[in-house]
């Protein structure tokens, strides 16, 4: 299978950038350059694990891990479609084998293992193959001492992959143990959205939780709990915020200050810069 | 085949009655709850409370038991029986008190070196605002992981419904037992079914895709055994049921602890669990 290289592929190729809370459409070079907030409104628009490393890592920094792991259809699973047509269709629209783009790089000149998930893919949903490769990121960087930075959008399980798909919450829980033996930090950072079995695990295990603004997090949906229990949503029920102020995460930081938070924080934890790393060598 | 003929790979109708019909004896009213169960496989059972943070979810049973002589410590996801019950219990559904008071079960099994034993019975994590805003997903990641660090040996039964992250909370043993009529699934087949196809409605054709039923673990190394049911199902004979659970629990029991236990070959179990990839 031909998997494009990690940068090769663009968030879109149409002209004009549409905000998808305001509907305000503006040049996409104009987008771009802010990092897709929305110009108009400043909603943190879903971007593909491409443009996350992209926006994250020091340009020309980062070396894919994994690239070639791919799962397969285990079930003989169809639904509507047929699974494997789905995963064909995924991979050549989103330039990944599956939901997740991992490898190393250096945020603010300090090397890190990068996790990010990519939501065009499926919802970024939590397959075999997503689980085996954010498993075998969160080991390397336990081995190599990079602290592990992982951004996750994704709509949890993926159905189509039965009790394989929830068996990766805890292939990915007994991953982190490494980093704790190690004592290599973790840190979590949830974008929009990131629910059910992917918050209910590893993403919600990190030492320090960020989270972009607005993102929906939670365990059930709004619409299931709605049609479980007919209750009334609270104002801003599972945003960001929401979760913020209930003590469930560090910081809400905007996407265009996260480089700058990622390397002060990385800073603090004791992370060396490359050129820490020339020089002990 | 065919996306108007789907049907989960096996595609016919025969397949999701047979997956329905494994469902529908999981739920059925009449079978044992869990501690129905632990009266009748374990000894001396003494209900703890609480999570000590504030909480003490029903859904959730744990205690102190002895089984053969010894000492246990055993966590349970609890259905009513009753209209009021059902209530109490919330069908068995835990909010995040519930897996905290898991967590605390836990500590306190590595604490007094006492062996865990978890019974598995759950449609699945409550599904409510007030869930939510406590916690929810923090609280199962973090009873994943106490699984995981859980310095005593530790071996789990699904006696019923297995619903999801709910039933992942005490489900990452050193050995997984499912009685034969019981389900271990990623949503429940109605979650499935409104996901898949967008209708609640087709919830049959949803088991049959998922292939929920036991023997399927076994086959898939997700469960060690399968633990055979009275004729007719665990429903029809409760001290039937117990009679063919307890010398299983026994003999489970007696290897782990025998075997010289070490909680890193449980995390292994489930990091290469899916078999798919080598290392
Ligand atoms: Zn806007």
């Amino acid at each position: 299978m031909a998997i494009s290289p990690a940068y090769a592929r663009p968030q879109s190729t149409e002209a004009a950038f549409t905000c998808g809370a305001c509907k305000g459409t503006f040049p996409r070079a104009q987008a771009a350059g802010n990092l897709y907030v929305c110009p108009g409104c400043d909603a943190h628009s879903r971007i593909s694990a491409h443009e996350r490393v992209r926006q994250l890592a020091d340009r020309g920094s980062f070396e894919e891990w994994d690239g070639e792991l791919a799962g397969r259809d285990r079930l003989g699973f169809v639904d509507t479609k047929p699974y494997v047509d789905r995963l064909q269709e995924a991979r050549e629209r989103q330039g990944l084998p599956d939901a997740i783009l991992s490898g190393s790089a250096s945020i603010e000149g300090r090397p890190v293992g990068l996790a990010s998930f990519d939501f065009g893919f499926l919802g970024g949903s939590l397959s075999t193959a997503v689980g085996e490769r954010l498993a075998r990121a969160i080991e390397r960087s336990a081995d190599e001492r990079r602290p592990f930075v992982c951004v996750t959008s994704s709509g949890g399980a993926r159905m189509q992959e039965g009790v394989f798909s929830l068996m990766q919450m805890a292939k990915s829980v007994a991953a982190l143990h490494r980093l704790a033996e190690t004592h290599v930090p973790f840190i979590s950072i949830l974008a929009d959205p990131t629910m059910g079995g992917s918050i209910a695990s590893f993403a919600a295990l990190g030492d320090v939780i960020l989270a972009e603004p607005k993102a929906m997090i939670g365990f059930t949906g709004a619409r299931v709990i709605t049609q479980a229990t007919y209750e009334q949503l609270p104002a801003g029920f599972q945003t960001s915020e929401f979760h913020h102020a209930r003590g469930l995460i560090d910081q809400v930081v905007d996407r265009r200050q996260l480089r700058t938070v990622l390397g002060r924080l990385l800073a603090v934890l004791g992370a060396q810069t490359s050129e820490d790393a020339r020089r002990l060598a | 085949m065919s996306p108007a003929d789907p049907g989960g790979g096996r595609g016919d109708e025969a397949a999701s009655a047979a997956a329905w019909a494994h469902v529908e004896v999981s739920r059925h009213p009449d079978r044992p709850y869990s501690l129905d169960l632990v009266q009748r496989c374990l000894d001396d059972f003494i209900e703890l409370h609480g999570d000590r943070q504030g909480g003490d979810d029903a859904a959730v049973v744990i205690g102190l038991a002895r089984l053969s002589g010894q000492p246990l410590a055993v966590v349970a996801n609890q259905k009513g029986r009753t209209l009021e019950e059902r209530g109490k219990r919330n069908f068995g559904m835990a909010h995040p008190e519930g897996y905290r008071k898991a967590q605390r079960l836990f500590t306190l099994a590595g604490r007094l070196q006492l062996p865990v034993v978890s019974f598995i019975d759950t449609p699945g994590a409550y599904p409510g605002v007030a869930a939510e805003e406590r916690g929810q997903a923090w609280a199962i990641a973090q009873t994943l992981e106490a699984q995981l660090a859980l310095p005593t040996p530790y071996l789990a039964v699904v006696i019923g419904e297995g619903g999801s992250g709910g039933a992942l909370a005490t489900l990452l043993a050193d050995a997984v037992l499912v009685l034969e009529h019981a389900f271990l699934s990623v949503a429940s087949p109605e979650a499935a079914a409104a996901i898949l196809f967008r209708d609640a409605g087709r919830k049959q054709q949803a088991a049959a895709a998922l292939r929920l039923e036991a023997a399927n673990l076994l086959e898939w190394g997700i469960a060690d055994e399968i633990v055979p049911e009275p004729p007719g199902g665990a429903h029809t004979d409760w001290d039937g049921t117990g009679r063919l659970l307890r010398p299983r629990l026994e003999a489970r029991l007696k290897e782990l602890t025998e075997r010289g236990f070490d909680p890193a070959r449980r995390r292994e179990r489930y990091r290469r669990l899916d078999g798919l990839f080598s290392a």
